[in-house]
């Protein structure tokens, strides 16, 4: 059942737009997460979806009706916002309570629900302080109740965890998540931070420069990215990328990969031309390394111990080194020369304008038959 | 003693020194008004800093004279009700010329601005037609709309700079509540606006209870007048004869409410003054 659906959405201030063309269906109960860096768009469109903003074309459809011109009480939403705006004269109780009070919520009926939600919460002990008598964490949870309290059928949040360190961030996420499981409303949250994209989400929806680049599951868009940008977003250390040039389009590709040499790939590149430039991807975990022999392969240029794993950082002529990600025992040291091997099924190639080229689902036959581990060596430098 | 320690011992000693300078300059001829008062009329022209033996009698012939009673009780009615309509006034523009942002706006602030500079003499004359022409020649009301309209500039401009400082979130958070412009106002940013508002509402009081010009042009009768101008006309017994006395006892009598005032709120204000940036 669609619970939301942007059609068409554009927001400009002044000359500049904000939001073009944007298109997205949201379901009943679902979690998204609006991710992208600063200034893509995301909180406008949150606020567009909250009605703090007005969208200046296209249509905002909330359970089937146009809620345009609606105010945010009459749509059916609650907001969490980024900085709690909680009101400092008032005590968690009557925080909680003045939306339903301005709604005349009968007084018994009232106070029912504002116990409920400090329950669900684990305010019942905080319910006549004020804020500035509560941690940030607590403050956090009296903006989530005072946003639920009216049982909207939509709750927004605008990054509600940038303010805390980051312990209570891994705790205060973790209580979302659990919310979310116990009220099953629709939560559209909005984050820059990746981590929280990836563990909150049902789905993720990529925003960049004002449009959306890629709509999807945690899972879908980090194996399956549809842009050079989604790619090197989602996942930390970032997807290495290596330019390349195609030598011989078709549906497989010949490319020389910088660093790599040339090698056949099943990417289909038939829509592209001769000589064109390519990026190829591989993600730090995908990359294995093996001893040069003499003076072939790359040079280490710096190792990270990070207690469960290790990254490798790897001169190949570029402005940034590889990463590899490595066991902690593997014993790389700077200045050791080192083969790469690429797992040719987490390949990703994109081309010059950022999108994806299609994986191909048929075998190839290229130096090394062997499908799961394609093992490309590397030019001496 | 070092040169270091006996540089550091005059400093300090200087500091104290110049404190008491301005504490005499600011105190002192409020100290001898209340000195005057206590003393007979016969001893008035004696000068002492000290007061030997209080003598109340100024006071009692000053509270005796009735007309004076009702001067006090014009002035204190007048006081409120200019902080009163003042204070409403300037919130809800406030609130307009703070939070909204529409065209024109800088210049109404401009045009605010202007206004509280125009000297009041040079107004005196065409309010004083607009008095007669509303028919409140003679009465509170006269004085109540002159104090309100030369009061207005300060605490609207005031009122609009704490409002423009209260966090924009505040004010979205009692949207999505549900809370129409008027109790976003009353109910969320009026609480966090206290300090402002006893500052505005303290000076406003104070400039229309010591507020002499209006007073003494648009009143006639005794029964109207307010305090400075009661006191301006109190009489000694002969024309040649100014009774310093019961002056003095009039003036410390007007002045001391006012200074009891400020001391209760005098936190507020300094808070209200320098702070301004509310955490919300």
């Amino acid at each position: 059942m669609i619970k939301l659906k942007l059609d068409n959405v554009n927001k400009q201030l002044g000359g500049a737009r904000i939001l073009r063309d944007i298109n997205l269906e949201i379901a009943a109960g679902e979690f998204v997460v609006f991710v992208g860096p600063s200034g893509c768009g995301k909180s406008t469109l949150l606020r567009l979806i909250a009605g703090l903003d007005s969208i200046c074309a296209g249509d905002l459809l909330i359970d089937g009706r146009r809620v345009n011109d609606l105010e945010p009480r009459e749509r059916g939403v609650g907001m969490v916002f980024q900085s709690y705006a909680l009101y400092p004269h008032m005590s968690v109780y009557d925080n909680i309570s003045f939306g339903l009070k301005l709604a005349k919520t009968e007084k018994s009926s009232l106070r029912e629900r504002v116990l409920k939600t400090a329950q669900i919460l684990q305010l019942d002990k905080l319910l006549q302080r004020k804020p500035k008598e509560l941690s940030g964490g607590q403050r956090q949870r009296v903006a989530m109740g005072r946003a639920m309290a009216r049982e909207p059928d939509i709750l927004l949040f605008d990054e509600p965890l940038s303010n805390l360190d980051a312990s209570l961030r891994v705790q205060m996420r973790n209580e979302i998540a659990r919310l979310h499981t116990r009220l099953r409303s629709t939560m559209i949250y909005v984050t820059h931070d990746q981590v929280e994209a990836m563990t909150l989400a049902d789905k993720i929806v990529v925003l960049n420069g004002g449009h959306i680049e890629q709509v999807g599951s945690p899972r879908e868009l980090y194996e399956r990215p549809a842009s050079r940008f989604v790619a090197g977003f989602l996942g930390s250390p970032k997807m290495n990328f290596l330019p390349a040039r195609l030598q011989a389009p078709g549906e497989t590709s010949l490319i020389d990969v910088a660093v790599l040499g040339m090698t056949t790939l099943p990417f289909d590149s038939s829509n592209l031309a001769a000589d064109a430039s390519l990026s190829l991807g591989i993600r730090p975990e995908h990359l294995s390394l093996r001893a040069a022999q003499g003076t072939a392969g790359v040079v280490v240029t710096g190792v990270e111990y990070l207690g469960s794993e290790t990254y490798v950082h790897l001169d190949t002529g570029q402005d940034e080194p590889l990463i590899c990600r490595c066991e902690v025992n593997a014993g790389w040291q700077t200045g050791d020369r080192v083969e790469l091997q690429l797992d040719i099924d987490k390949i990703h190639l994109f081309d010059a304008d950022g999108t994806a080229l299609k994986r191909h689902p048929h075998a190839i036959e290229s130096e090394a038959d062997d499908l799961s581990r394609c093992s490309i060596r590397a030019h001496a430098l | 003693m070092s040169p270091r320690l006996l540089k550091k011992a005059l400093l300090r000693l200087g500091f104290w020194c110049l404190i008491g300078v301005l504490l005499l300059y600011a105190v002192f001829p409020f100290y001898y008004a209340i000195v005057t008062s206590l003393k007979p009329s016969s001893a008035l022209f004696e000068v002492s800093y000290w007061i030997e033996n209080p003598d109340f009698s100024n006071y009692a012939a000053v509270l005796h004279q009735a007309s004076f009673l009702r001067a006090i009780g014009n002035s204190l009615v007048v006081a409120l009700c200019v902080v009163t309509l003042a204070l409403f006034l300037s919130l809800t523009a406030a609130y307009a010329l703070g939070r909204v942002k529409f065209r024109g706006r800088g210049t109404v602030l401009m045009m605010v601005l202007g206004v509280s500079m125009f000297p009041q003499v040079a107004v005196l004359s065409g309010l004083f037609e607009v008095i007669r022409a509303l028919g409140l020649y003679n009465t509170s009301w006269a004085l109540i709309l002159s104090y309100t309209i030369f009061t207005l500039p300060f605490t609207v401009w005031v009122l609009t700079t704490f409002m423009g400082q209260l966090p924009h979130e505040l004010e979205e958070a009692a949207i999505m509540d549900g809370a129409s412009p008027w109790v976003t106002l009353t109910r969320v940013l009026l609480p966090m606006l206290w300090p402002a508002l006893v500052t505005t509402g303290l000076l406003a009081f104070i400039a229309a209870w010591n507020e002499f010009l209006f007073a003494l042009t648009f009143t006639l009768t005794d029964s109207q007048r307010t305090v400075p101008v009661a006191i301006a006309l109190i009489s000694g017994g002969s024309p040649h004869e100014l009774p310093w006395g019961l002056l003095m006892a009039a003036s410390v009598l007007v002045t001391v409410p006012l200074v009891i005032l400020v001391l209760i709120f005098q936190r507020r204000i300094v808070s209200g003054l320098t702070a301004g940036a509310l955490k919300g």
